[in-house]
């Protein structure tokens, strides 16, 4: 078979901006006649605040401007169009029902500067998706501010920072299992703290020998997350809490994975003094290139003093008037802001009217079949064979997501997990995160979500099996691969090196 | 350079460098294997002339297409000469690791350490 020669309509046509496609005197829109008296433009904006030159805007009809938005959106891979079980992202499907309620004019026009008290239905959504977010973590004290995952690791260190420079400790080291995410260390770094490695046991938890020899006086914190990136539950959980206590060091919980244990189990309850939620994966938004993400951070009693400024706080109107949402600013060990205004709102919205949705038996209900889901689909790759070559990395009982290793399938078919990737997207599926995490030789690491039905989950499974039956009889069908994208196979080290990231307008 | 190769006249660290000694002054960088598991690699910013650096503490870092990494010390000493030219075409590691794609050179202050290190078989052995 050679597809090679063969050219999509889509790859023909060469991307081309809107300002190429501009031509001069077209108008998608004309105005009526002005019927009013005409008034010097100096007096309606002073000369000195007038731009020189007009605005180079692009002249298109609005046909042309239609079919240009249509296009690209054609040439997007995104949750609306096919199966996307990229690991650690919960691409869960996002209701449609939210971007109605987030539209709605009182949330879609609010102006971020309204005074609290012209603001009271937002501020009691924020203040009410707190109380849920902290019930939720076991840990009751919430702040919405932070604008991402990442977002809210910085908060999070910065307040055990804070914390621990309170009561005259000056700590350096933060440790971090060699299976976090890449923000993990980052986010230390950034935060001033050295980065300490804790290794991996033959299980895929934490190595508790390593983790005691690292934990000493000058430990600040320790960055987990439960279920760990390998999609396994950390088993040790209250012995990994007591070791980090012990020395006087805070646990701090990365929700990256906090689809699995909702309802189930919660941070708070396992020992963790901090949790950042990624509201974006786990309460539903289109994300990931489709919109803004929120990580809002819950904190135990003791570091409560250092949550960001403001904090959303309701009290009794005096009239006796019924409850008033206000921001409070008097909070003196507070580590300061950390955005402009309150947070990435929208994002509030959709994850409230998703707690509210579902209520406390659809939220476990969502967890348990996220587990279920990623638990069926491991067991159908085992049955249709696809274990001979990727074998998974830790053969148990996984949580919401699982590695398979792509060791054999590159020895044996001569294919990468790259190559698998690539190929998975002729077939019309997104493929799921590769090479991470980094200790897994060749990684592919499934997330299929709980929103997938039976039917998906079965012709995911048939598909990797075709494409490993296809490479045993012609490998260089998969390393020449995808050949029905917009783009074929990207230079990604040209990318990287010689990045073109200015387009002439 | 395609196929796996891992010279004789080479010392092996576990965490896939090699070094090249000769008498006070060791070469170094990394394995075929390494670069082989990194794939492309895109970025890589020398260290200054003149860094003292230690045996199984990294010294630099690798940027491929997949993952950055850090480039571990098979030696200690101070870094005598960088390869400055990696910089604007960090290819030559994956082209040529043991020749184009050296990284640094390392005037040794413990000879000793040497013995710590693997031969090629030895090395070899480890990657089975």
């Amino acid at each position: 078979m050679s597809l090679q020669g063969l050219e999509t309509a889509q790859q023909r046509d060469r991307a081309r901006t809107i300002f190429e496609k501009s031509k001069p005197g077209r108008r998608a829109f004309v105005g009526p006649a002005l019927d009013l008296e005409p008034r010097p433009l100096d007096d309606l904006i002073p000369a000195h605040l007038r731009r020189a030159q007009p605005a180079r805007l692009p002249e298109i009809a609005e046909p042309e401007i239609v079919r240009h938005y249509n296009r690209l959106s054609k040439r997007n891979f995104d949750l609306d169009t096919g199966f996307y079980p990229l690991g650690s992202c919960t691409m869960k499907h996002n209701p449609k029902l939210h971007e109605r309620v987030a539209g709605l004019p009182g949330n879609a026009r609010l102006h971020p500067l309204q005074a609290p008290a012209q603001a009271q239905g937002a501020l009691e959504l924020m203040f009410n998706l707190q109380e849920a977010l902290g019930e939720i973590a076991g840990l009751a004290h919430v702040s919405l501010q932070p604008s991402a995952g990442s977002h809210g690791e910085l908060a999070g260190v910065l307040l055990t920072r804070a914390y621990h420079e309170d009561r005259g400790e000056h700590r350096t080291k933060i440790l971090t299992p060699d299976t976090a995410h890449g923000t993990n260390p980052a986010t230390v770094t950034m935060a001033g703290y050295e980065v300490v490695k804790v290794a991996t046991n033959s299980d895929g938890g934490v190595d508790i020998d390593d983790l005691r020899s690292k934990a000493d006086e000058q430990v600040a914190c320790l960055m987990l997350t439960n279920p760990s990136t390998l999609g396994l539950f950390e088993v040790n959980i209250a012995e990994i809490a007591e070791i980090v206590h012990g020395v006087g060091g805070t646990l701090y919980y990365d929700g990256a994975n906090l689809n699995a244990i909702v309802g189930i189990s919660r941070p708070g309850d396992m020992g963790f003094d901090i949790v950042h939620y990624n509201l974006h994966k786990t309460f539903t938004q289109p994300h990931g290139g489709g919109g803004p993400g929120s990580g809002p951070i819950a904190v135990c009693d003791a570091l409560e003093p250092y949550l960001p400024r403001p904090q959303i706080v309701a009290r009794e109107s005096a009239g006796g008037g019924g409850t008033i949402f206000d921001l409070d600013y008097d909070r003196p060990k507070s580590i300061g802001r950390l955005r402009g205004f309150q947070g990435n709102y929208g994002v509030f919205v959709r994850a409230y009217a998703y707690i509210c949705s579902l209520g406390a038996a659809g939220l476990l209900e969502m967890s348990q079949t996220a587990v279920l889901n990623a638990n069926y689909l491991l067991a159908l790759l085992k049955r249709e064979g696809v274990a001979e070559y990727l074998p998974v990395a830790h053969d148990q009982l996984c949580m919401h997501e699982f590695v398979l290793c792509g060791t054999p399938m590159k020895r044996d078919l001569g294919i990468r997990t790259l190559d698998l990737a690539k190929r998975l997207l002729d077939h019309g599926v997104h493929p799921p995160t590769v090479y991470f995490p980094l200790l897994v030789d060749e990684a592919v690491l499934i997330e299929p979500t709980e929103t997938e039905t039976k039917e998906t989950l079965d012709d995911f499974a048939a598909i990797v099996a075709d494409v490993l039956r296809e490479a045993g009889e012609d490998p260089s069908v998969a390393l020449n691969a995808p050949y029905t994208t917009p783009v074929r196979r990207l230079d990604e080290a040209g990318a990287a090196k010689r990045p073109v990231i200015r387009q002439a307008m | 350079m395609a196929d796996a190769s891992y010279p004789d006249d080479l010392l092996y660290h576990h965490e896939h460098d090699w070094a090249r000694i000769d008498g006070d002054v060791a070469t170094c960088g990394i394995t075929w294997f390494a670069q082989e598991a990194l794939g492309e690699i895109v970025f890589y910013e020398p260290p200054q002339v003149g860094t003292t650096i230690v045996q199984d503490q990294p010294y630099a870092e690798v940027e491929s297409v997949k993952a950055v990494s850090d480039v571990i010390a098979p030696l200690s000493g101070e870094i005598i000469e960088s390869n400055t030219a990696l910089a604007d075409s960090p290819e030559a590691i994956n082209d040529d690791p043991y020749g184009a794609g050296w990284l640094i050179k390392v005037r040794l202050s413990d000879q000793s350490e040497r013995d710590s290190l693997l031969d090629a078989a030895a090395y070899s052995a480890t990657l089975e």
